[in-house]
C-alpha cells in the first residue's frame, strides 16, 4: 500500500483490510491518533483522508491507497486552533483532542454555531461538556481570515457520524 | 460578586494574589493537543505480549473446570494457582478474588488470563468453562447480604413525625451510569530486577501498589507503579485498575516478558464499575408554611457482587441525603447490598448525586402538595451559617447555600417564574445541593497523606501522588506552591507519578486534591520559604546540599468525628450549588431536550478559574446524560448495551447551553479558601431537569427519564 502521509510518501506492507488506525499507530508509529471505541462512534481516531474527516478504525488501509492521509502529527505547534484548545482548556484529559482538532480543521470559514455543533457531533468528549471546545473553535474561526487550502475530495470514505443521540433514538 | 452575563463567565478575582485566581494554561496542554502525550496504549516495549481475560459469563455458580482448546503454542495461561500471594483485590474488605477459584458471583468474573505475542491468535483462542450454575439475585430489595449499614439520628424523629401537620412520602430511583472515560482501562506490566513495574491508566497509584503487594506477596519496594497520561477517570479508574494491574502482573511474571492488557470498549463497559443504582425513600414532616420538621430517609444502594467501595459510597450518600437543608429531627438509615452483577464503584459524586436527586425531587413534590412555590420552600429551609447538618456539624460562615439559590433564581426569566395558564412545552426546574470535600469523617486522618517539595537549581519540584486525569492537577498544585513561595509559576515543576519518586498523597478522588493535598503543599512551601530565608535555591543548594521538605496531613482541631455514632464534622469543607434547568419536551415522542443549564457553584476560591469552569461544565453535562440519556440495561446480570451505539452519552448536539457562575465564600480550613470542585457539579443537573419535566405535568421520580418513561408517566398524579 502506498499513500501520502502528512505530505510524505509512505509504503506499507500490510493486510489490505487492516484498520488504518492500527497501521498508523503500530506500523508507522504515529500514536497521536487514538482509539476510543473501535466502532466509529466516538471520533477519537479521526484522521483526514483527502481532506475529509474519517474514523480510521472503520477504514481499511486499502482504502487509503493512492490517497492523502493527515494525522495530528502534521499539525504545526503554533496552529491557532491548537493554541486556542490550550488556552481555553478545551483539552482536559486529551484523549479525544486530536480527533476534535482534525475534524474542526475541516470546518468552513466563519461557520455558524449550529454548523460547528453539527460538524463536531461525531466526536465524543466526556470531560469538557463541549463548552470549552466550542469556545476554542469559535475564537479561532473569528480570527481566521482564510482557511488553509483543502485538498480536493475524491472517493467517499465512511464519514464521521453527525447525528445527536436523541435523533438516533427515533 | 461574580456573575455571568451574556453567556460568559466572569471569573472571580482577588487583588492580592498573583498566581492563584488566575488561569495559566495547563502545563501539559501542548503535549495533549499535539498528540505527543503518551497514554498507556501508546507505549510499546520490545518483546511485549498482549493479554486477554476469560470471564465467567454466568451470574452465579461454581467453576468445575477450564479447558483450553486448540494449540497452546506461544500462549501464557494463568489461573488462580499462579498467584504467589493472596488471591484478593485489596480494598476495604478483601472479599473479591483476583481470579475465580470456585465461587462465581457475577457474569464478568475473571477466571483465566491468556497472553500471546499475536493479538489475532489471542482473540481466536477458545476456552471451555464447565460451570455449575446457581440462582442469582438481581433485586437489591430482596438481597440478604448487606455490605454496610449506616444510621444517622438527630432529634426525635417519631415524635416530630407524629406532630407534623403534613407527612409527605415518596420513593425515587436512579440507574447505573458508566463513567465512560474516552480512554479505556489499560495496563502494562514489566517484570524487572526480581520485582514488577506496572505502567497504566489510573487515578490512585498507591491503591494499585497496595493491591499488587498483597496479590504477589512481594516486599513493597519490589513493586513500582507508574501512571501513564490518563484519558479520563471520573472514579472509574479509582479501584478498578488494581484488577488490571494484578492480571497484567501475573501474566508478565509467568511469561517473564512485558504484557500489555488493554480493554476494548465493550469489555470496559460490561466488566468495570458503574455508579451505584439507588432507591431512596422519604417520609417528611412539614408545617403548613413549608417548614421541614422531620426527615425520615431510607437509602438502598445496589453494590453488585463484592464490597469494593460500597461502604464509603453509602456513607457519603447518607450524609448528603437531607440535601442542603436544616431540620431538627432526622433519621437516615442506609444499606449497601449485594446482587449478582459486576461490582458498582466510584463515580464522580460517590453516592451524593443519588441521594440529592431524591431530596430535590421530593422538595418539589412537597411544595406542590402544599400549594407552595418550590423556590419558597427551599428558601425557608436552606442551610445557613450556624445551622447543623444531620450529623450535627455546625455550618460555618462560608455556608452559602442561600446565596447560591438566590443567584440561580435570578437567572430565571420572570415569565418562566410564574406558572402560566397556557400549556407549554418548556419547563424550568431548580435543584439546590451541597457537597463535602475530602474523605468522609475520620478518613483523612487514617490516610495520613504526605506530599513533598524538592529544591532544584532554579526553583522547586512538587512530589505528590495526586494524578492528572484531565482536571488540571499538575497546574493547580503548581499554582498553589508558586503563590505561597511568591515565585513565578515557571519555577515550579511537578514530578511524574511513579511510586519510586512520589509519596503517598492519598487517592485522587473525593474533590480532595486541592483541599487536602494543596493544603499540605502550601505548608511545605511555607516551611521552604522559612528555610531559604531569602537565599536563592542555587545558593542554598551550594551551601547546604539537597533539600526536600515533606509535610503530612494534619487534622484541623475543628474537625471532630465519631465513626460509631456518625456524629460530628463529616467534612472539612463544603461546596454549595444550585442549578436551573430549562427543558423542552416533545409530547408525542416523550423526548426531553435540555436547552439550558445555569450552574451556580460556591467553591471557596477558584485557584484556576478556567480549569474550575471546565470541571463545572463537564460535570454538569455528565449529570445531564445521567438524567435523560444514559441507561445500563442488564439481562441475566450482564450489560447488554455495552457499546457507544446503544449506551448513549451526550454529543455536542445534545448538550444544553451551560452557563457557569462561580461564587467564592472561602473556607478557613482550605488553601486560599478553595473548597473543592470536582464532584459537586454532578449533584444538581439530574434533579433540576426532572423538576423541569415535572413542571410540565409528568410525574417522573426515576432516572434516566427516557422517552419511554416520559410517555408512561401519568400526568399530574400528585
Amino acid at each position: 500500500m502506498r499513500f501520502r502521509l502528512n505530505g510524505k510518501r509512505v509504503d506499507v506492507e500490510s493486510h489490505p483490510l487492516a484498520r488504518l488506525l492500527d497501521v498508523l499507530r503500530e506500523t508507522l508509529g504515529l500514536t497521536g491518533t487514538k482509539e476510543g471505541c473501535g466502532e466509529g462512534e466516538c471520533g477519537a481516531c479521526t484522521v483526514l483522508l483527502d481532506g475529509e474527516p474519517v474514523n480510521s478504525c472503520l477504514v481499511p488501509v486499502a482504502h487509503a491507497d493512492g490517497r492523502a492521509v493527515e494525522t495530528i502529527e502534521n499539525l504545526a505547534e503554533d496552529d491557532p486552533l491548537a493554541r486556542a484548545f490550550v488556552t481555553e482548556s478545551a483539552a482536559q484529559c486529551g484523549i479525544c483532542t486530536p480527533g476534535f482538532l482534525l475534524c474542526a480543521r475541516t470546518l468552513e470559514p466563519k461557520a455558524s454555531i449550529d454548523s460547528i455543533r453539527t460538524h463536531l457531533a461525531g466526536n465524543l468528549c466526556r470531560c469538557t461538556g463541549y463548552s470549552a471546545i466550542e469556545r476554542a473553535v469559535v475564537k479561532t474561526q473569528r480570527r481566521t481570515k482564510k482557511q488553509p487550502k483543502r485538498t480536493t475530495r475524491s472517493k467517499k470514505a465512511p464519514r464521521v457520524a453527525r447525528r445527536s443521540k436523541s435523533e438516533r433514538r427515533r | 460578586m461574580p456573575l455571568t452575563s451574556n453567556g460568559r463567565m466572569r471569573s472571580p478575582r482577588s487583588s492580592s494574589l498573583k498566581i492563584v485566581g488566575h488561569s495559566p494554561s495547563r502545563v501539559e496542554g501542548l503535549d495533549k493537543v499535539t498528540g505527543r502525550a503518551r497514554y498507556v496504549d501508546d507505549i510499546s516495549i520490545e518483546g511485549m505480549l498482549f493479554g486477554r481475560t476469560i470471564r465467567s459469563s454466568v451470574a452465579r455458580g461454581k467453576l468445575r473446570s477450564t479447558r483450553f482448546l486448540g494449540d497452546r503454542e506461544g500462549f501464557t495461561i494463568v489461573d488462580h494457582r499462579d498467584i504467589p500471594g493472596h488471591n484478593v483485590v485489596a480494598a476495604i474488605v478483601d472479599d473479591q478474588p483476583c481470579l475465580v477459584e470456585s465461587a462465581i458471583e457475577h457474569a464478568e468474573e475473571p477466571i483465566l488470563l491468556l497472553a500471546h505475542r499475536d493479538r489475532e491468535a489471542l482473540l481466536r483462542a477458545h476456552v471451555e468453562l464447565d460451570i455449575e450454575t446457581a440462582t442469582p439475585e438481581f433485586d437489591p430489595l430482596h438481597s440478604k447480604t448487606v455490605f454496610k449499614h449506616v444510621r444517622i439520628e438527630k432529634g426525635d424523629i417519631e415524635a416530630a413525625l407524629a406532630d407534623a401537620p403534613h407527612v409527605i412520602e415518596g420513593e425515587y430511583r436512579t440507574g447505573a451510569q458508566e463513567q465512560l472515560y474516552i480512554e479505556t482501562n489499560g495496563m502494562i506490566a514489566i517484570p524487572e530486577d526480581g520485582g514488577i513495574t506496572v505502567i497504566g491508566s489510573l487515578q490512585c497509584p498507591y491503591y494499585v501498589h497496595t493491591a499488587l503487594v498483597k496479590l504477589l506477596g512481594f516486599a513493597p519496594e519490589r513493586v513500582r507503579v507508574v501512571q501513564a497520561e490518563t484519558g479520563g477517570g471520573f472514579g472509574g479508574k479509582e479501584e478498578y485498575p488494581s484488577i488490571l494491574a494484578g492480571h497484567a502482573a501475573l501474566l508478565a511474571l509467568k511469561a517473564n516478558r512485558p504484557v500489555k492488557l488493554i480493554y476494548d470498549r465493550l469489555e470496559d463497559m460490561v466488566a468495570t464499575t458503574k455508579r451505584h443504582p439507588s432507591i431512596v425513600r422519604h417520609r417528611t414532616g412539614v408545617a403548613k408554611d413549608g417548614t421541614i420538621l422531620a426527615m425520615d430517609i431510607e437509602v438502598i444502594l445496589d453494590g453488585g457482587a463484592y464490597t469494593t467501595l460500597s461502604p464509603v459510597v453509602l456513607s457519603r450518600g447518607c450524609i448528603h441525603a437531607t440535601g442542603a437543608y436544616r431540620c431538627p429531627n432526622v433519621r437516615i438509615t442506609g444499606r449497601a447490598v449485594k446482587t449478582n452483577t459486576p461490582p458498582n464503584g466510584a463515580f464522580r459524586g460517590f453516592g451524593a448525586p443519588q441521594t440529592q436527586f431524591a431530596i430535590e425531587v421530593h422538595i418539589d413534590r412537597i411544595a406542590r402538595q402544599l400549594g407552595l412555590d418550590p423556590i419558597a420552600v427551599r428558601r425557608k429551609n436552606v442551610l445557613r451559617p450556624g445551622d447543623t447538618t444531620a450529623t450535627g456539624q455546625v455550618m460555618g460562615r462560608d455556608c452559602s447555600a442561600k446565596q447560591a439559590l438566590e443567584t440561580a433564581v435570578k437567572s430565571i426569566p420572570p415569565q418562566r417564574r410564574r406558572k402560566s395558564a397556557a400549556p407549554t412545552d418548556i419547563g424550568v426546574g431548580v435543584a439546590l445541593f451541597f457537597h463535602g470535600s475530602g474523605f468522609t469523617g475520620s478518613g483523612e486522618q487514617k490516610l495520613k497523606s504526605r506530599a513533598s517539595l524538592e529544591l532544584t537549581a532554579n526553583g522547586v519540584m512538587v512530589h505528590a501522588g495526586s494524578t492528572e486525569i484531565g482536571q488540571g492537577t499538575r497546574t493547580m498544585l503548581a499554582q498553589i506552591v508558586a503563590e505561597e513561595l511568591g515565585w513565578p509559576l515557571a519555577r515550579v515543576t511537578v514530578s511524574k507519578i511513579d511510586t519510586q519518586i512520589v509519596p503517598d498523597s492519598g487517592p485522587t478522588v473525593a474533590s480532595r486534591t486541592c483541599l487536602i493535598v494543596g493544603g499540605i503543599l502550601k505548608r511545605c512551601a511555607q516551611a521552604l520559604r522559612l528555610r531559604l530565608a531569602g537565599m536563592t535555591p542555587k545558593a542554598y543548594l551550594g551551601k547546604h546540599g539537597p533539600l526536600v521538605i515533606t509535610e503530612h496531613y494534619e487534622k484541623p482541631k475543628e474537625i471532630v468525628w465519631d465513626d460509631e455514632t456518625y456524629r460530628g464534622s463529616a467534612y472539612a469543607a463544603y461546596a454549595f450549588g444550585c442549578n436551573v434547568a430549562t427543558v423542552r419536551i416533545e409530547r408525542e415522542t416523550g423526548i426531553v431536550t435540555p436547552l439550558e443549564l445555569f450552574a451556580v457553584l460556591d467553591i471557596g476560591k477558584a485557584v484556576n478559574p478556567v480549569l474550575a469552569r471546565g470541571q463545572i461544565e463537564g460535570g454538569t453535562l455528565q449529570g445531564v446524560g445521567w438524567a435523560v440519556l444514559e441507561e445500563v440495561r442488564l439481562e441475566n446480570g450482564r450489560m447488554k448495551n455495552g457499546q457507544l451505539t446503544n449506551y448513549l452519552i451526550p454529543t455536542m448536539l445534545d448538550s444544553p447551553r451551560i452557563e457557569v457562575a462561580i461564587l467564592e465564600h472561602p473556607s478557613k480550613l482550605a488553601p486560599f479558601g478553595a473548597k473543592g470542585v470536582g464532584e459537586a457539579p454532578i449533584d444538581g443537573p439530574a434533579p433540576a431537569i426532572v423538576n423541569a419535566i415535572r413542571s410540565l405535568g409528568y410525574d417522573i421520580r426515576d432516572i434516566p427519564a427516557t422517552p419511554e418513561r416520559i410517555l408512561e408517566a401519568a400526568c399530574d398524579s400528585d
